[in-house]
Protein backbone atom coordinates (compact mmCIF):
# COMPACT_ATOMS: atom_id res chain seq x y z
CA UNK A 1 0.00 0.00 0.00
CA UNK A 2 1.09 3.20 -0.61
CA UNK A 3 0.34 7.05 -0.13
CA UNK A 4 -1.40 7.77 2.97
CA UNK A 5 -1.62 11.05 3.85
CA UNK A 6 -4.80 13.53 3.85
CA UNK A 7 -4.67 15.54 0.21
CA UNK A 8 -6.01 18.88 1.02
CA UNK A 9 -4.75 20.84 -2.43
CA UNK A 10 -8.36 20.40 -4.50
CA UNK A 11 -10.75 23.21 -4.54
CA UNK A 12 -14.64 22.75 -3.58
CA UNK A 13 -16.88 22.42 -6.42
CA UNK A 14 -20.02 23.77 -4.84
CA UNK A 15 -18.13 26.61 -3.59
CA UNK A 16 -16.29 27.62 -6.85
CA UNK A 17 -13.73 30.12 -5.61
CA UNK A 18 -13.37 29.84 -2.35
CA UNK A 19 -11.23 26.63 -0.69
CA UNK A 20 -13.06 23.04 -0.38
CA UNK A 21 -13.73 22.60 3.29
CA UNK A 22 -10.74 20.42 5.05
CA UNK A 23 -11.06 17.09 5.97
CA UNK A 24 -10.53 18.01 9.14
CA UNK A 25 -13.21 19.91 9.93
CA UNK A 26 -15.88 17.87 8.05
CA UNK A 27 -14.63 15.28 10.71
CA UNK A 28 -15.12 17.20 13.47
CA UNK A 29 -18.65 17.66 12.90
CA UNK A 30 -18.77 13.87 13.16
CA UNK A 31 -19.98 11.04 10.68
CA UNK A 32 -22.92 8.52 10.00
CA UNK A 33 -20.89 6.09 10.90
CA UNK A 34 -17.47 5.46 12.62
CA UNK A 35 -14.45 5.47 10.04
CA UNK A 36 -13.01 2.44 12.43
CA UNK A 37 -13.52 1.65 15.69
CA UNK A 38 -11.29 -0.10 18.64
CA UNK A 39 -13.48 -3.30 19.85
CA UNK A 40 -12.06 -4.63 23.28
CA UNK A 41 -13.25 -8.72 23.41
CA UNK A 42 -12.06 -9.43 26.49
CA UNK A 43 -10.49 -7.55 29.69
CA UNK A 44 -9.24 -10.58 30.87
CA UNK A 45 -5.06 -10.63 29.80
CA UNK A 46 -2.06 -12.88 30.76
CA UNK A 47 -0.25 -10.31 31.56
CA UNK A 48 -0.37 -7.06 33.72
CA UNK A 49 1.15 -4.33 32.17
CA UNK A 50 1.72 -0.69 34.08
CA UNK A 51 0.43 1.63 31.44
CA UNK A 52 -3.16 -1.36 30.57
CA UNK A 53 -5.43 1.31 29.39
CA UNK A 54 -7.80 -0.57 30.16
CA UNK A 55 -6.97 -1.90 33.72
CA UNK A 56 -7.07 -5.41 32.34
CA UNK A 57 -6.17 -8.92 33.96
CA UNK A 58 -9.80 -10.48 34.87
CA UNK A 59 -11.97 -11.25 32.60
CA UNK A 60 -16.34 -9.68 33.27
CA UNK A 61 -18.65 -12.63 33.79
CA UNK A 62 -21.04 -9.97 32.17
CA UNK A 63 -18.77 -9.86 28.53
CA UNK A 64 -20.90 -9.90 25.15
CA UNK A 65 -21.79 -13.97 24.47
CA UNK A 66 -20.99 -14.98 20.81
CA UNK A 67 -23.95 -14.39 19.58
CA UNK A 68 -23.98 -10.50 20.75
CA UNK A 69 -20.53 -10.17 19.18
CA UNK A 70 -22.04 -11.45 15.58
CA UNK A 71 -24.95 -8.89 16.40
CA UNK A 72 -22.12 -5.99 16.65
CA UNK A 73 -20.26 -7.21 13.72
CA UNK A 74 -23.73 -7.38 11.77
CA UNK A 75 -24.76 -3.44 12.47
CA UNK A 76 -21.07 -2.75 11.48
CA UNK A 77 -21.81 -4.27 8.28
CA UNK A 78 -24.91 -2.64 7.79
CA UNK A 79 -23.04 0.96 9.26
CA UNK A 80 -20.49 0.63 6.56
CA UNK A 81 -17.39 0.41 8.90
CA UNK A 82 -15.01 -1.36 7.39
CA UNK A 83 -12.31 -2.33 9.97
CA UNK A 84 -12.14 -2.49 13.69
CA UNK A 85 -8.97 -2.76 16.02
CA UNK A 86 -9.68 -5.77 17.97
CA UNK A 87 -7.96 -5.55 21.46
CA UNK A 88 -8.50 -6.26 25.01
CA UNK A 89 -7.38 -7.24 27.48
CA UNK A 90 -5.61 -10.23 25.76
CA UNK A 91 -7.99 -10.86 22.87
CA UNK A 92 -7.22 -14.34 22.13
CA UNK A 93 -7.48 -15.88 24.95
CA UNK A 94 -11.36 -15.90 24.49
CA UNK A 95 -12.37 -19.03 23.29
CA UNK A 96 -14.46 -17.88 20.42
CA UNK A 97 -11.85 -15.17 19.02
CA UNK A 98 -11.08 -16.77 15.33
CA UNK A 99 -14.88 -17.71 15.23
CA UNK A 100 -15.34 -14.10 16.30
CA UNK A 101 -13.17 -12.50 13.69
CA UNK A 102 -13.95 -14.98 10.98
CA UNK A 103 -17.56 -13.90 10.79
CA UNK A 104 -16.19 -9.82 10.84
CA UNK A 105 -14.26 -10.98 7.89
CA UNK A 106 -17.32 -13.05 6.11
CA UNK A 107 -19.01 -9.99 7.00
CA UNK A 108 -16.51 -7.09 5.39
CA UNK A 109 -15.94 -6.02 8.22
CA UNK A 110 -11.70 -6.36 8.27
CA UNK A 111 -9.77 -7.14 11.67
CA UNK A 112 -6.76 -5.98 13.14
CA UNK A 113 -5.76 -7.34 16.56
CA UNK A 114 -3.43 -6.82 19.23
CA UNK A 115 -1.85 -9.22 21.15
CA UNK A 116 1.04 -9.74 23.74
CA UNK A 117 1.74 -13.05 21.38
CA UNK A 118 1.04 -15.51 23.73
CA UNK A 119 -1.53 -17.47 21.46
CA UNK A 120 0.66 -17.47 18.56
CA UNK A 121 1.71 -20.61 17.45
CA UNK A 122 3.25 -21.75 14.07
CA UNK A 123 -0.11 -22.64 13.06
CA UNK A 124 -2.08 -19.63 14.11
CA UNK A 125 1.05 -17.78 12.02
CA UNK A 126 0.33 -19.82 8.88
CA UNK A 127 -3.36 -19.03 9.11
CA UNK A 128 -2.92 -15.54 9.19
CA UNK A 129 -0.23 -15.28 6.65
CA UNK A 130 -3.03 -16.48 4.91
CA UNK A 131 -5.32 -14.21 4.80
CA UNK A 132 -6.15 -11.00 2.69
CA UNK A 133 -7.98 -9.26 6.16
CA UNK A 134 -6.76 -10.56 9.11
CA UNK A 135 -3.62 -8.05 10.25
CA UNK A 136 -2.25 -8.76 13.68
CA UNK A 137 -0.25 -6.20 16.19
CA UNK A 138 2.11 -7.17 18.65
CA UNK A 139 2.52 -5.47 21.09
CA UNK A 140 6.25 -4.57 22.80
CA UNK A 141 7.08 -1.18 24.90
CA UNK A 142 11.01 -2.31 24.97
CA UNK A 143 13.97 -3.01 21.99
CA UNK A 144 15.58 -4.98 25.12
CA UNK A 145 13.66 -7.43 27.61
CA UNK A 146 14.70 -5.51 30.37
CA UNK A 147 13.09 -2.27 29.26
CA UNK A 148 9.91 -4.18 28.12
CA UNK A 149 9.43 -6.36 31.24
CA UNK A 150 9.44 -3.60 33.52
CA UNK A 151 6.56 -2.26 32.04
CA UNK A 152 4.88 -5.47 30.58
CA UNK A 153 6.18 -8.05 32.95
CA UNK A 154 8.52 -11.36 33.16
CA UNK A 155 8.98 -13.29 30.17
CA UNK A 156 6.74 -10.85 27.80
CA UNK A 157 9.31 -9.89 25.95
CA UNK A 158 10.53 -13.41 25.11
CA UNK A 159 6.46 -14.32 24.30
CA UNK A 160 6.61 -11.57 21.56
CA UNK A 161 9.56 -12.17 20.34
CA UNK A 162 8.40 -15.77 19.68
CA UNK A 163 5.60 -14.53 18.31
CA UNK A 164 7.15 -12.19 15.91
CA UNK A 165 9.35 -15.63 14.99
CA UNK A 166 6.30 -17.47 14.16
CA UNK A 167 4.67 -14.88 12.24
CA UNK A 168 7.98 -14.27 9.90
CA UNK A 169 8.87 -18.03 9.39
CA UNK A 170 4.87 -18.53 8.42
CA UNK A 171 5.71 -15.69 5.47
CA UNK A 172 3.76 -12.92 7.43
CA UNK A 173 5.31 -9.93 6.46
CA UNK A 174 3.68 -6.11 7.20
CA UNK A 175 2.71 -7.12 10.66
CA UNK A 176 3.26 -4.48 13.21
CA UNK A 177 5.14 -3.77 16.08
CA UNK A 178 3.32 -1.42 18.22
CA UNK A 179 5.53 0.37 20.72
CA UNK A 180 4.19 3.11 23.11
CA UNK A 181 6.44 5.32 23.32
CA UNK A 182 7.80 6.11 27.28
CA UNK A 183 10.74 7.75 28.78
CA UNK A 184 12.85 4.88 29.15
CA UNK A 185 12.04 3.67 25.27
CA UNK A 186 12.48 6.63 23.81
CA UNK A 187 16.28 6.01 23.12
CA UNK A 188 15.05 2.43 21.58
CA UNK A 189 13.36 4.15 18.78
CA UNK A 190 16.73 3.05 16.02
CA UNK A 191 16.14 -0.44 17.42
CA UNK A 192 13.01 -0.78 17.47
CA UNK A 193 13.20 0.37 13.86
CA UNK A 194 16.05 -2.41 12.79
CA UNK A 195 13.80 -4.83 14.96
CA UNK A 196 10.76 -4.37 12.50
CA UNK A 197 13.04 -4.25 9.75
CA UNK A 198 14.41 -8.02 10.88
CA UNK A 199 11.21 -9.05 10.43
CA UNK A 200 9.66 -7.17 7.64
CA UNK A 201 6.97 -5.66 9.80
CA UNK A 202 6.29 -2.30 10.77
CA UNK A 203 6.36 0.03 13.49
CA UNK A 204 4.00 1.24 14.99
CA UNK A 205 4.92 3.88 17.76
CA UNK A 206 1.86 5.72 20.15
CA UNK A 207 1.40 7.89 22.55
CA UNK A 208 1.27 7.05 26.49
CA UNK A 209 -2.25 7.87 27.92
CA UNK A 210 -2.77 8.40 32.04
CA UNK A 211 -5.28 6.25 31.48
CA UNK A 212 -6.39 2.97 33.18
CA UNK A 213 -3.89 1.52 35.15
CA UNK A 214 -1.54 4.27 33.19
CA UNK A 215 -2.91 7.01 35.39
CA UNK A 216 -0.80 5.18 38.24
CA UNK A 217 2.18 4.81 36.28
CA UNK A 218 2.39 7.93 34.29
CA UNK A 219 4.38 10.00 36.37
CA UNK A 220 6.97 7.41 35.63
CA UNK A 221 6.92 6.81 32.03
CA UNK A 222 5.62 9.57 30.12
CA UNK A 223 8.34 11.02 28.39
CA UNK A 224 10.33 14.01 29.82
CA UNK A 225 10.45 17.45 27.47
CA UNK A 226 13.86 16.51 26.26
CA UNK A 227 12.76 13.43 25.01
CA UNK A 228 9.36 14.49 23.54
CA UNK A 229 11.79 16.91 21.69
CA UNK A 230 13.79 13.78 20.56
CA UNK A 231 11.03 11.39 19.58
CA UNK A 232 9.56 14.54 17.53
CA UNK A 233 12.80 14.91 15.61
CA UNK A 234 12.79 11.04 14.80
CA UNK A 235 8.93 10.98 13.75
CA UNK A 236 9.83 13.50 11.13
CA UNK A 237 12.68 11.95 10.14
CA UNK A 238 11.02 8.73 9.46
CA UNK A 239 7.62 9.61 8.61
CA UNK A 240 9.19 11.88 5.39
CA UNK A 241 10.85 10.80 2.23
CA UNK A 242 13.46 12.73 0.64
CA UNK A 243 11.16 14.52 -1.45
CA UNK A 244 9.61 15.92 1.72
CA UNK A 245 6.27 13.77 0.97
CA UNK A 246 5.34 11.61 3.95
CA UNK A 247 5.83 7.90 3.64
CA UNK A 248 4.74 5.06 5.78
CA UNK A 249 6.93 2.56 7.40
CA UNK A 250 6.55 4.02 11.01
CA UNK A 251 2.83 4.65 11.89
CA UNK A 252 1.93 6.81 14.43
CA UNK A 253 -1.69 6.03 15.01
CA UNK A 254 -2.08 10.00 14.62
CA UNK A 255 -1.22 10.46 18.35
CA UNK A 256 1.01 12.82 18.39
CA UNK A 257 -0.60 15.68 16.97
CA UNK A 258 0.57 17.87 20.06
CA UNK A 259 4.05 17.54 19.07
CA UNK A 260 2.82 19.40 15.79
CA UNK A 261 3.61 22.33 18.10
CA UNK A 262 7.41 21.91 17.39
CA UNK A 263 6.99 22.67 13.89
CA UNK A 264 5.63 20.66 10.89
CA UNK A 265 2.41 18.61 11.36
CA UNK A 266 2.76 15.00 11.02
CA UNK A 267 1.28 12.87 8.81
CA UNK A 268 -2.06 12.75 9.96
CA UNK A 269 -5.52 13.63 10.74
CA UNK A 270 -4.16 15.70 13.35
CA UNK A 271 -7.32 15.82 15.12
CA UNK A 272 -9.15 14.11 18.36
CA UNK A 273 -11.10 11.60 16.24
CA UNK A 274 -13.08 10.99 19.85
CA UNK A 275 -16.88 10.18 19.04
CA UNK A 276 -16.70 12.13 15.73
CA UNK A 277 -14.69 9.21 13.78
CA UNK A 278 -13.63 6.76 16.23
CA UNK A 279 -14.63 5.46 19.48
CA UNK A 280 -14.10 2.54 21.62
CA UNK A 281 -16.53 -0.89 22.46
CA UNK A 282 -15.94 -2.56 25.37
CA UNK A 283 -15.84 -5.66 26.44
CA UNK A 284 -19.25 -6.05 28.44
CA UNK A 285 -20.44 -3.52 25.20
CA UNK A 286 -20.25 -0.24 26.45
CA UNK A 287 -19.30 2.46 23.82
CA UNK A 288 -16.68 5.34 24.87
CA UNK A 289 -15.91 8.04 23.07
CA UNK A 290 -12.14 6.73 22.47
CA UNK A 291 -10.07 4.07 23.28
CA UNK A 292 -8.45 6.26 26.31
CA UNK A 293 -11.46 7.42 28.37
CA UNK A 294 -12.80 4.49 29.73
CA UNK A 295 -14.47 6.36 32.52
CA UNK A 296 -18.49 7.36 33.14
CA UNK A 297 -18.11 10.69 31.97
CA UNK A 298 -16.88 9.52 28.31
CA UNK A 299 -19.67 6.97 28.25
CA UNK A 300 -22.22 7.20 25.41
CA UNK A 301 -23.67 3.84 26.03
CA UNK A 302 -24.10 0.30 25.00
CA UNK A 303 -24.57 -1.89 22.39
CA UNK A 304 -27.36 -3.76 24.22
CA UNK A 305 -28.96 -0.92 24.53
CA UNK A 306 -32.24 -0.61 22.38
CA UNK A 307 -31.48 0.64 18.94
CA UNK A 308 -27.72 -0.78 19.44
CA UNK A 309 -24.39 0.45 18.75
CA UNK A 310 -26.21 2.52 15.81
CA UNK A 311 -28.11 4.24 17.96
CA UNK A 312 -25.78 4.93 20.31
CA UNK A 313 -23.17 6.25 17.54
CA UNK A 314 -26.41 8.28 15.97
CA UNK A 315 -27.98 9.61 19.11
CA UNK A 316 -26.01 9.77 21.76
CA UNK A 317 -25.96 13.13 23.95
CA UNK A 318 -22.37 12.59 24.53
CA UNK A 319 -21.34 12.33 21.36
CA UNK A 320 -23.55 14.98 19.75
CA UNK A 321 -21.41 17.23 22.44
CA UNK A 322 -18.05 16.07 20.89
CA UNK A 323 -19.22 16.84 17.94
CA UNK A 324 -19.47 20.27 18.30
CA UNK A 325 -16.69 22.23 16.85
CA UNK A 326 -14.23 22.59 19.88
CA UNK A 327 -13.32 26.06 21.42
CA UNK A 328 -9.12 26.01 22.27
CA UNK A 329 -10.66 27.74 25.29
CA UNK A 330 -7.12 28.87 27.49
CA UNK A 331 -5.54 27.59 24.11
CA UNK A 332 -6.79 29.83 21.19
CA UNK A 333 -4.42 32.45 21.81
CA UNK A 334 -1.44 30.12 21.31
CA UNK A 335 0.02 30.09 17.99
CA UNK A 336 -0.08 26.46 17.94
CA UNK A 337 -3.42 26.08 18.41
CA UNK A 338 -4.40 25.15 14.52
CA UNK A 339 -2.19 22.14 14.84
CA UNK A 340 -2.36 20.59 18.07
CA UNK A 341 -5.69 21.66 18.71
CA UNK A 342 -5.22 21.27 22.47
CA UNK A 343 -4.12 17.70 22.22
CA UNK A 344 -5.52 15.06 23.89
CA UNK A 345 -9.08 14.51 25.89
CA UNK A 346 -7.76 11.67 27.20
CA UNK A 347 -4.84 12.78 29.22
CA UNK A 348 -6.10 16.20 30.07
CA UNK A 349 -9.00 14.59 32.10
CA UNK A 350 -7.05 12.03 33.67
CA UNK A 351 -4.26 14.25 34.77
CA UNK A 352 -6.80 17.07 36.47
CA UNK A 353 -7.05 19.52 33.52
CA UNK A 354 -9.63 21.27 31.85
CA UNK A 355 -10.56 19.73 28.62
CA UNK A 356 -10.53 23.03 26.57
CA UNK A 357 -6.92 23.91 28.48
CA UNK A 358 -3.62 22.57 27.16
CA UNK A 359 -2.50 18.93 27.18
CA UNK A 360 -0.35 17.64 29.76
CA UNK A 361 2.64 17.58 28.20
CA UNK A 362 1.89 20.74 25.82
CA UNK A 363 5.34 21.49 24.09
CA UNK A 364 5.27 25.31 24.65
CA UNK A 365 5.17 24.16 28.65
CA UNK A 366 1.40 25.54 29.19
CA UNK A 367 0.22 21.79 30.35
CA UNK A 368 3.43 22.05 33.15
CA UNK A 369 2.21 25.37 34.35
CA UNK A 370 -1.39 24.31 34.37
CA UNK A 371 -0.38 21.28 36.58
CA UNK A 372 1.85 23.07 38.63
CA UNK A 373 -1.40 25.35 39.63
CA UNK A 374 -3.57 22.78 40.62
CA UNK A 375 -4.20 22.74 44.60
CA UNK A 376 -4.95 20.08 46.91
CA UNK A 377 -8.75 20.19 46.40
CA UNK A 378 -8.29 20.17 42.50
CA UNK A 379 -5.57 17.29 42.65
CA UNK A 380 -8.14 15.62 45.15
CA UNK A 381 -10.67 15.85 41.98
CA UNK A 382 -8.65 14.32 39.42
CA UNK A 383 -10.83 11.57 37.95
CA UNK A 384 -10.11 8.61 38.40
CA UNK A 385 -10.54 5.31 36.21
CA UNK A 386 -13.83 3.89 37.29
CA UNK A 387 -12.87 0.41 36.88
CA UNK A 388 -10.23 -2.03 37.80
CA UNK A 389 -9.88 -5.85 36.03
CA UNK A 390 -6.64 -5.80 37.48
CA UNK A 391 -5.03 -9.18 38.53
CA UNK A 392 -5.65 -9.43 42.45
CA UNK A 393 -2.12 -10.17 43.08
CA UNK A 394 0.21 -7.29 41.05
CA UNK A 395 3.60 -7.86 40.46
CA UNK A 396 5.74 -5.45 42.63
CA UNK A 397 7.70 -2.30 41.07
CA UNK A 398 11.22 -2.65 40.51
CA UNK A 399 13.52 -0.28 39.51
CA UNK A 400 14.20 0.48 36.16
CA UNK A 401 17.33 -1.07 35.03
CA UNK A 402 18.54 1.72 32.14
CA UNK A 403 19.97 4.82 31.26
CA UNK A 404 18.03 7.21 29.43
CA UNK A 405 19.96 7.95 26.29
CA UNK A 406 19.42 9.61 23.45
CA UNK A 407 18.77 8.26 19.64
CA UNK A 408 22.18 7.88 17.91
CA UNK A 409 21.97 9.54 14.65
CA UNK A 410 20.44 8.21 11.80
CA UNK A 411 23.10 6.92 9.21
CA UNK A 412 20.39 6.34 6.60
CA UNK A 413 17.48 8.86 6.33
CA UNK A 414 14.61 6.24 7.15
CA UNK A 415 11.61 6.89 4.88
CA UNK A 416 8.31 6.05 6.42
CA UNK A 417 4.97 7.76 7.08
CA UNK A 418 2.38 7.80 10.03
CA UNK A 419 -0.79 6.13 9.76
CA UNK A 420 -3.85 8.14 10.59
CA UNK A 421 -5.02 6.59 13.38
CA UNK A 422 -8.89 6.89 13.10
CA UNK A 423 -7.88 5.39 9.99
CA UNK A 424 -5.23 2.91 11.00
CA UNK A 425 -4.67 0.28 7.59
CA UNK A 426 -6.20 2.28 5.53
CA UNK A 427 -4.62 4.68 2.94
CA UNK A 428 -6.62 7.68 2.83
CA UNK A 429 -6.68 9.98 0.08
CA UNK A 430 -9.27 13.07 -0.42
CA UNK A 431 -10.59 13.13 -4.06
CA UNK A 432 -12.55 15.82 -3.89
CA UNK B 1 -1.96 12.81 -18.99
CA UNK B 2 -5.65 13.77 -17.73
CA UNK B 3 -8.45 11.73 -17.23
CA UNK B 4 -10.36 10.93 -20.18
CA UNK B 5 -13.96 12.41 -19.62
CA UNK B 6 -15.01 10.74 -22.72
CA UNK B 7 -14.53 7.95 -21.62
CA UNK B 8 -17.17 5.30 -20.05
CA UNK B 9 -16.18 4.23 -16.26
CA UNK B 10 -17.69 2.58 -13.67
CA UNK B 11 -16.83 1.69 -10.02
CA UNK B 12 -14.07 -0.93 -9.56
CA UNK B 13 -16.48 -4.04 -7.63
CA UNK B 14 -14.94 -4.13 -4.56
CA UNK B 15 -15.25 -0.40 -3.88
CA UNK B 16 -18.06 0.64 -1.77
CA UNK B 17 -19.52 3.68 -1.33
CA UNK B 18 -20.91 5.22 2.35
CA UNK B 19 -22.86 8.57 2.18
CA UNK B 20 -21.67 11.44 4.29
CA UNK B 21 -23.22 14.66 4.94
CA UNK B 22 -20.70 16.10 3.05
CA UNK B 23 -20.26 13.46 0.04
CA UNK B 24 -19.01 10.03 0.61
CA UNK B 25 -16.94 8.18 1.53
CA UNK B 26 -15.24 4.98 -0.97
CA UNK B 27 -13.87 1.92 0.59
CA UNK B 28 -11.67 -0.60 -1.48
CA UNK B 29 -11.82 -3.59 -0.34
CA UNK B 30 -9.15 -5.07 -1.98
CA UNK B 31 -6.58 -2.27 -1.72
CA UNK B 32 -7.79 -1.31 1.46
CA UNK B 33 -7.99 2.18 0.07
CA UNK B 34 -10.03 5.03 1.55
CA UNK B 35 -11.20 7.99 -0.11
CA UNK B 36 -13.62 11.07 0.38
CA UNK B 37 -15.60 12.35 -1.66
CA UNK B 38 -15.82 16.34 -0.22
CA UNK B 39 -18.98 17.12 -2.37
CA UNK B 40 -22.34 16.08 -2.75
CA UNK B 41 -22.17 17.22 -6.59
CA UNK B 42 -18.68 14.78 -7.19
CA UNK B 43 -20.43 11.81 -5.36
CA UNK B 44 -23.75 11.80 -7.43
CA UNK B 45 -21.51 11.78 -10.44
CA UNK B 46 -19.69 8.97 -9.67
CA UNK B 47 -22.72 6.80 -8.61
CA UNK B 48 -23.94 7.89 -11.85
CA UNK B 49 -20.65 7.12 -13.66
CA UNK B 50 -22.15 3.36 -15.40
CA UNK B 51 -25.64 4.60 -16.29
CA UNK B 52 -24.15 7.31 -19.14
CA UNK B 53 -21.63 6.35 -21.95
CA UNK B 54 -19.26 8.90 -21.16
CA UNK B 55 -18.25 10.62 -17.39
CA UNK B 56 -18.72 14.01 -19.11
CA UNK B 57 -22.75 12.92 -19.67
CA UNK B 58 -23.04 11.30 -16.08
CA UNK B 59 -21.04 14.72 -14.60
CA UNK B 60 -23.71 16.97 -16.50
CA UNK B 61 -26.34 14.53 -15.69
CA UNK B 62 -26.45 15.23 -12.06
CA UNK B 63 -25.51 19.36 -12.81
CA UNK B 64 -21.99 19.50 -13.02
CA UNK B 65 -21.75 22.17 -15.65
CA UNK B 66 -20.38 21.57 -19.02
CA UNK B 67 -17.55 22.17 -19.77
CA UNK B 68 -16.61 20.01 -16.86
CA UNK B 69 -14.59 21.91 -14.28
CA UNK B 70 -10.57 21.25 -13.96
CA UNK B 71 -11.42 20.45 -10.10
CA UNK B 72 -13.70 17.58 -11.07
CA UNK B 73 -11.65 16.20 -13.75
CA UNK B 74 -8.99 16.41 -11.41
CA UNK B 75 -11.06 14.38 -8.74
CA UNK B 76 -11.96 11.82 -11.18
CA UNK B 77 -8.48 11.21 -12.39
CA UNK B 78 -7.62 10.56 -8.43
CA UNK B 79 -10.12 8.19 -7.89
CA UNK B 80 -8.81 6.58 -11.23
CA UNK B 81 -5.16 6.17 -10.37
CA UNK B 82 -6.22 4.85 -7.21
CA UNK B 83 -8.63 2.24 -8.87
CA UNK B 84 -11.43 3.60 -7.16
CA UNK B 85 -12.91 4.03 -10.96
CA UNK B 86 -12.08 1.76 -14.08
CA UNK B 87 -12.92 1.95 -17.35
CA UNK B 88 -15.73 -0.42 -18.62
CA UNK B 89 -16.98 -1.22 -22.29
CA UNK B 90 -18.76 1.46 -23.56
CA UNK B 91 -22.99 0.08 -23.99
Amino acid sequence: MSGTTVTEDRPGLATAGSPAPKLVDLFEQGLQSPICLTWELTYACNLSCVHCLSSSGRRDPRELSTAECFAVIDELQKMQVFYVNIGGGEPTVRPDFWEIVDYATAHQVGVKFSTNGVKITPEVAARLAASDYVDVQISLDGATADVNDHVRGPGSYATAVRAMEYLAAAGMTGFKISVVATRHNIGQLDTFKALADRYSATLRITRLRPSGRGADSWDDLHPLPGQQRELYDWLVANTTGPDGAPVDTVLTGDSFFHLAAYGDALPGLNLCGAGRVVCLIDPVGDVYACPFAIHDSFRAGNVRDTGGFTGVWRTSDLFADLRIPQKGGACTSCSAYGTCRGGCMAAKFFTGLPLDGPDPECVKGYGQTALAALDAADLAAVPKPDQDHSHRTTRAARPVPVTIGRTAPMSTRAVSACEDDPLAGFSLRSAG
Amino acid sequence: MGFDLDAAWRLHTQVAVRPEPFGALLYHFGTRRLSFLKDPLLTDAVRSLPDHATARAACVAVGVPDPVPADVAGALETLAQTGMIVRRDPS
